[in-house]
């Protein structure tokens, strides 16, 4: 009896491992065996997915998930992509995705009831202003007298509570599409988005408005890193941070991002 | 010259005639009663004669004028002819004051201050001055049907028209309403009612008219129709009516 | 004590027993099986958090003051303009046809459209034709999409108040001498408000829930403070307390409109 359990075990064990020949970490361990399944948003936007088109590779964490995968031993074919919308993921439960990159920054509160890999990427804050406000002066006496907006679910609310402490209350919005409507309403003068964030808005969006300038990381007390999202307790978190880590290491990482995600200089530091 | 005259008077719903040529002459003073089965027009007559109906064809004369000329504005007309309806039609969000001020304040234009004493004189005068600021609700059928008499007479009307305003009460509730409209009648008020009080009919008015189908069929003082009817359908009818 | 009043004293306390016992017994089984649910201390965890709700709650409630605001300056705008467009619907004179007209084609199109695409379309839209501020606030064109909405639906209302009246309530008045508007005005508009409170109040319980659609526009009501606590501390707490403030002002107000309701229907009787 216990040597036929064994027998049916082993042979289990040995058709698995027959699969997947690579030295696998994450073997086992995905939604699909054999398959790495990536979430991201509904539609993803530029610079992190190029035209809405993740499985082509191109933008930033497109090219970040195929690179991670890669490391983990999973091919370019073996990694399926799907889309959750932003507070689904975030909810606790089962997911239906083994990773989800939508610019998830980590914070200890969400790491409560989700878990996050190692960070990808940090984004410095940054001001994007009304084609009205181009003229502002990027310090932080010059910006308290604006009408700020963001979006009410990022980490730029509690961000502008506490560094620029606005005159007036901001006003806060459900998704970035809104604050564009309103900053082109002119209901509002600037918002606070990550930097790429606000790069793609005034370039691509908003006829007219700028970045006029990004914070220091060191002022920001807790500096935005975007961290790729898993169900609490994942045991394939290790093998991800791992696939990170070397892709930082070998400085793959840093490629990525200096050709997806342009050069910030151009931005200077708010005083 | 009659007060009050209809001639060849047409009223129609769809294709359905409810009047049917009626020509009828009330003089200044006068009480006149219509009776008939439910159903033969008395209603519909005397909102005829107030224009809250078009009529098809005929005319109403008043005091000589013709008032039923298509087109003509109403509103004058219906301040000189008053009409008590058998339901009160009271206004349920008003005290019984405001009930009978409202239309001499909107139509005679007048101030509440300026009407007190003449609507209070008519509350008492039909036993109602402590009821004066009760709302209908609050009132006993006969009171509110005596409310209603008020409310019309307080637009100083030449003419009123009663619809059967005792059908609703309690028998022992009539006797007070009827006394009113005897002392209207004393004061030489003109008046036109529909009425299945027979006995009232008899005793206290000028001419009975029987409404038939639409029609006058006959008419004349009360001892006439009553005593010797000529048609076979009101022998019938006062055969049933008075049993 | 007569017989009758023994046994209905008897029927009371039996009755008594036994709504208490079956109250008991639900509350009892809500109590200790929805903890065995597998899932129970997740989301215990992220829906009823006590340290989250008290740190959250002052925040809530002085953002909900935003929503009392809205409300109290829309709510007496959408009675006038509601009562506007049901008389413009019942307007009569030829002259006033296209009055009728817009009246109708108002209603429709308010009541057909989402509130959420109607705040949108005009919050955004109208001030994104280039008005100075201030006067391109959300604040004021939010509002005036609730207004325009609201009035549709209360106009309506109103409508069946009018028609509720009975028609020998205004042939008594017109048998008067008075005008049609004096009949409107004095006759049948009074009872008519006063058969469609209790609808009303319905409406505006309502409309202290819409208010909130306005934190897509901008203002940082209680439903958009809630939206940030939740999205900063990954925990939906903060909604179950802005659901707890929202009930404590519309409970009270819910059975109060069901009062007046009740009341109404025995009036009637
Ligand atoms: N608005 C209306 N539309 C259609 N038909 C009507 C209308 N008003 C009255 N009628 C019809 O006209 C006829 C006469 O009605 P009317 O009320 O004048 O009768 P009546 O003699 O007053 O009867 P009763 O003694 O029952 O009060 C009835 O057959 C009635 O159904
Ligand atoms: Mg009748």
């Amino acid at each position: 009896m216990s040597k036929t359990l064994t027998i049916a075990a082993s042979s289990v064990l040995f058709l698995s491992t027959a699969a997947y020949a690579q030295d696998q970490c994450a073997a086992g361990k995905t939604l699909t065996d054999g398959k790495f399944t990536i979430a991201t948003g509904n539609p993803a936007y530029y610079p992190w997915v190029i035209d809405d088109a993740p499985e082509k590779g191109e933008g930033f964490e497109a090219a970040v998930a195929f690179a991670v995968a890669e490391e983990m031993g999973f091919a370019a074919d073996d990694v399926v992509w799907v889309r959750s919308s932003f507070d689904e993921a975030i909810q606790p439960g089962a997911k239906e995705f083994d990773v989800n990159m939508q610019q998830y920054s980590i914070t200890p509160e969400r790491d409560q009831v989700v878990d996050f890999s190692a960070p990808y990427y940090t984004a410095p804050m940054a001001v994007l202003v009304s084609p009205n406000a181009t003229e502002t002066a990027p310090t932080l006496e010059a910006l308290k007298g604006l009408q700020w907006g963001a979006v009410g679910s990022t980490t730029a609310v509690p961000k502008l509570a506490s560094i620029i402490q606005p005159d007036s209350d901001p006003l806060l919005y459900g998704d970035n599409a809104d604050v564009n409507a309103a900053m082109s309403a002119n209901q509002i003068d600037a918002a606070l988005f990550d930097l790429p964030t606000a790069l793609f808005l005034s370039a691509v969006m908003i006829e007219g408005s700028k970045v006029i300038g990004q914070f220091p990381a060191d002022e920001s007390d807790n500096p935005d890193q975007f961290g790729m999202l898993m169900e609490d307790g994942n045991p394939l978190k290790t093998c991800v941070d791992e696939a990170l880590a070397t892709l930082a290491e070998n400085g793959k990482l840093a490629e990525i991002e200096a050709k997806w995600l342009q050069d910030t200089t151009g931005v200077p530091l708010i005083k | 010259m009659p007060k009050l005259e209809l001639q060849g008077v047409i009223k129609r719903f769809g294709d359905r005639t409810v009047c049917d040529g009626i020509n009828l002459t009330v003089d200044e003073g006068q009480m006149v009663c219509l009776i008939g089965a439910s159903g033969s027009g008395k209603s519909t007559l005397l909102r005829c004669i107030n224009l809250l109906e078009p009529i098809e064809d005929g005319a109403i004369f008043l005091d000589g004028e013709d008032i039923s000329i298509p087109g003509l504005n109403p509103q004058s007309v219906r301040a000189r002819i008053g009409i008590v309806f058998q339901s009160f039609n009271l206004f349920p969000h008003m005290t019984a004051l405001e009930n009978v001020m409202l239309a001499p304040r909107r139509v005679r234009g007048l101030f509440r201050a300026e009407l007190q004493p003449e609507v209070e004189a008519l509350f008492a005068r039909f036993g109602l001055a402590d009821r004066m600021h009760n709302y209908p609700d609050q009132l006993s059928g006969g009171q509110q049907q005596r409310v209603a008499i008020v409310r019309a007479l307080a637009m100083q009307p030449e003419v009123m028209l009663f619809d059967e305003i005792t059908s609703a009460l309690d028998p022992q509730l009539v006797g007070e309403v009827l006394d009113v409209l005897l002392m209207l009648k004393k004061q030489g008020m003109t008046m036109v009612m529909a009425t299945h009080e027979m006995g009232f009919a008899r005793e206290a008015a000028d001419k009975i008219c029987f409404l038939d189908s639409g029609r006058i069929i006959e008419e004349g003082p009360p001892e006439a129709v009553f005593d010797h009817p000529s048609h076979q359908t009101t022998q019938a009818f006062l055969a049933r009516a008075l049993k | 004590m007569t017989r009758r009043e023994r046994y209905e004293a008897h029927q009371r306390r039996r009755s008594l027993v036994i709504a208490t016992i079956s109250t008991v017994t639900v509350v009892a089984a809500i109590y200790f099986l929805v903890p065995l649910a597998p899932g129970w201390t997740k989301v215990q965890q992220s829906f009823f958090n006590g340290e989250t709700l008290v740190k959250t709650f002052p925040k809530l409630l002085e953002a909900f003051r935003i929503n009392v605001m809205i409300f109290a300056w829309s709510a007496p705008a959408i009675a006038v303009l509601g009562l506007l467009i049901a008389l413009a619907r019942d307007a009569k004179s030829p002259a006033l046809f296209p009055l009728r007209i817009f009246g109708a084609a108002f209603t429709d199109v308010f009541r057909g459209v989402p509130v959420i695409l109607t705040v949108y379309l005009i919050g955004f839209g109208i001030p994104g034709l280039g008005l100075p501020r201030p006067w391109n606030s959300p604040y004021i064109w939010g509002s005036l999409a609730l207004i325009l909405t609201y009035s549709a639906y209360v106009a309506e209302i109103f409508r069946s108040g009018i028609d509720s009246v009975h028609h020998s309530q205004r042939a008594a008045a017109l048998s008067l001498g008075l005008s049609e508007r004096q009949v409107m005005r004095d006759v049948v508009l009074p009872q008519a408000i006063r058969n469609v409170v209790p609808s009303q109040m319905n409406m505006l319980i309502a409309l202290q829930k819409d208010v909130s659609l306005l934190s897509f526009i901008g203002p940082v009501e209680i439903f958009r403070q809630a939206g940030v606590f939740k999205s900063l501390l990954a925990n939906f707490t903060p909604y179950v307390g802005a659901a707890i403030i929202f009930l404590i002002v519309t409970i009270p107000a819910t059975r109060y409109a069901d009062h007046l309701m009740a009341r109404q229907m025995r009036e009637r009787r």
